[in-house]
């Protein structure tokens, strides 16, 4: 483990900060993601909800007005527009927020999108509590659930900005559909421009082997802060950036399994069916170890600061480390 | 790739041909709808044979107008005029939504050469068609896109969204049909939830709307070549039809939408229309290689 600090994701570059770390939003990681990749790849086109500033797809739509398609509130109608686009060979990424893109247009993106498998690129911005103040209507904690169990869907929950913006880039050269959760908020900065992002492979953001915290999104950074306390106890936690759904790391998931003997998840996600549901269905087939979930318990949000709505819900650092006693707990009897 | 010449009366003989192949496809699956593919029949043949540029031995050939029919359960017409421009052999709608056949119950593109988006969800296709409009208008294609939709499937509000879409970007290379039979599943489409006054609907959500005799040949040919000359705006055809067109006791009985004809009312339906089951299969039956070039030939 590296001393300088807590962590050492892989690849080169200054590791970032723990204890003050550099915030920045993935929905900028989205916007900037999108720029790039129109001007590298003139198939790009991008169509947004009503919604271009807070997805930041407006950067897109200054760039390339011509390939910016603007659909207005309609997005059942924006998910079979992207697949007729798709059709005749485009790449269209669209964007709203996740509450709308997985639950309202579901229908879509399961008989038009994936049924066809079509490389439809979904933006589903605003995931998790920690959008705040809107609300529970806005607070999308369903969409792993709902988009994993859909036949040829892949999915994406980066944990910071750059990973966004790697995600983006990568999800282009697919040639499936893919939907990519991302946040409202600025986010702890925890991998670098040069960590590696390759989709399906998760990274390794610590080493351990006492227990294996395995996250996605902003909870990586979560877990990160769980693991420097465990440390300081002398336990030591592996930490996964799970950022793929699907799918999913299975090697990683069992690796971890087979060498720590017991695994917290931690996501901003309902309880039932995402990151830990989709962990647990790997562990309980090929080694069985005691699990505990971080995840909201099947409740709706409510307004409130990012943070305490973070705290209030038992998605923080602290909940984590509760989590991992627990589990060592049933792991040594 | 140029568009067929046939002639109308050539295009009537085709129409029937495809009539007799959507009876005959029901009575081996005892599974399907009836109504609207006989409904769709006439003017799914003027745009199979007439008005669409298409390439079945290269489905995917980038200079093709594009079709999408976006009422996905009309799959008898859908796999007949297919099969009968050369998509695929005859002998394959024998096999019609079978395990071990290609043609599923509603569209689907990984198991048949040809459909591009696949569909069964009610609403979805216009926008799956406004895509595909303005994807060609970006690339300067000069294709055009053709939208099939029911008369029942208005109540969809998605189509609507993507009415306004289409309006707005102007996408006079979309050409929408709607098979205006005034039958869903249910009962009569003004009884389940009134569409009525559709044409007005239509124009105020900005579009070229042109009313056509849906089962008279030359009328649908007028009307999409009234659609193929409107500039700034789609066009919609109102195809004005009668549910269960061409045999005698389907015809305009709402009950024949989602039900197929069991092997005596095949035999009395084939009868109405020129032939017999024994001989209609053993035509599809005959044909195992793809018909690449149909010959504008007659009924018989």
């Amino acid at each position: 483990m590296s001393q300088a600090s807590p962590i050492s994701p892989p690849g080169s570059g200054a590791p970032p900060s723990l204890a003050k770390p550099e915030m920045k939003k993935t929905r900028e990681g989205f916007g900037h993601g999108l720029v790039e990749l129109g001007e590298t790849n003139p198939n790009v086109v991008v169509l947004v909800g009503d919604l271009s500033g807070s997805t930041n797809v407006s950067y897109f739509a200054e760039r390339f007005p011509e390939r910016f398609v603007q659909v207005g509130i309609a997005e059942q109608n924006m998910m079979c527009v992207a697949a007729g686009l798709a059709a005749v060979g485009k790449i269209p990424f669209l964007a709203t927020y996740g509450a709308f893109a997985s639950c309202r247009a579901a229908d879509q993106i399961r008989v038009t999108v994936a049924y066809t498998d079509l490389p439809v690129k979904i933006g589903g911005a605003h995931g998790g509590i920690s959008v705040g103040p809107d609300g529970a209507t806005h607070q999308a904690m369903e969409e792993i659930a709902i988009i994993r169990s859909i036949p040829n869907m892949r999915m994406v929950v980066p944990c910071d900005y750059w990973e966004t913006k790697k995600a983006t880039l990568a999800i282009a050269g697919d040639r499936h559909p893919y939907y990519l959760r991302f946040g409202r908020e600025s986010v702890p900065v925890v991998t670098t421009p040069d960590t590696p992002f390759v989709i399906g492979k998760a990274n390794t953001m610590r080493e351990g082997k006492d227990l294996a915290l395995i996250a996605c999104g902003v909870m990586v950074y979560e877990a990160l802060v769980a693991a420097e306390e465990l440390a300081a106890r002398g336990i030591q936690a592996r930490v996964l950036d799970m950022h793929t759904l699907k799918p999913l790391d299975e090697e990683a998931i069992v690796r971890a399994s087979r060498e720590c003997g017991a695994i917290v998840t931690a996501e901003e996600h309902q309880i039932h069916g995402g990151l830990g549901s989709a962990v647990a269905e790997i562990v309980v087939r090929h080694h069985p170890v005691p699990m505990e979930f971080v995840a909201v318990h099947d409740r709706f949000g409510r307004s409130g600061k990012p943070e305490e709505l973070m705290a209030a819900f038992g998605i923080k650092a602290p909940d984590v480390v509760r989590a991992a006693d627990r589990v060592l707990a049933r792991k040594t009897k | 790739m140029p568009r067929l010449e046939f002639t109308l009366d050539q295009l009537r003989d085709r129409a029937l041909i495809v009539r007799r192949d959507i009876i005959t496809l029901l009575a081996h699956s005892q599974s399907g709808h009836s109504g609207g593919p006989l409904s769709s029949a006439d003017f799914g043949t003027v745009l199979f044979f007439h008005e669409m540029n298409l390439s079945p031995e290269r489905p995917d050939a980038a200079e093709r107008d594009l079709w999408h029919f976006s009422i996905g359960h009309v799959t008898p017409v859908i796999y007949s005029l297919m099969a009968e421009r050369g998509y695929y052999p005859l002998k394959d709608l024998l096999e019609f939504r079978t395990f071990q056949g290609h043609l599923q119950g509603h569209p689907s593109k990984h198991d048949t050469p040809g459909i591009d988006v696949s569909a069964g969800s009610l609403g979805q296709g216009l926008s799956v068609s406004c895509g595909m409009a303005l994807g060609s208008r970006m690339d300067g294609s000069p294709r055009r896109v053709y939208c099939v939709m029911g008369d029942g499937e208005q109540q969809e509000g998605q189509i609507w969204e993507a009415a306004m879409f289409a309006a707005h970007y102007k996408l006079d290379n979309i050409c929408a049909v709607i098979d205006y039979n005034r039958k869903q599943i249910d009962g009569d489409v003004e009884d389940v939830m009134g569409i009525a006054p559709l044409a007005d609907k239509w124009r105020a959500f900005r579009w070229n709307v042109i009313e056509a005799d849906g089962h008279d040949i030359a009328s649908i040919v007028d009307a999409f070549a009234l659609a193929r000359a409107a500039k700034g705006r789609p066009s919609v055809i109102l195809a004005h039809t009668v549910m269960g067109k061409g045999v005698s006791y389907m015809e305009d009985d709402y009950r024949w939408h989602g039900v197929p004809p069991t092997k005596d009312q095949a035999e009395q339906a084939l009868r109405e229309l020129g032939t017999s089951f024994d001989a209609w299969t053993g035509r599809l039956r005959s044909h195992a290689s793809r018909a690449v070039a149909p010959a504008a030939n007659g009924a018989a």
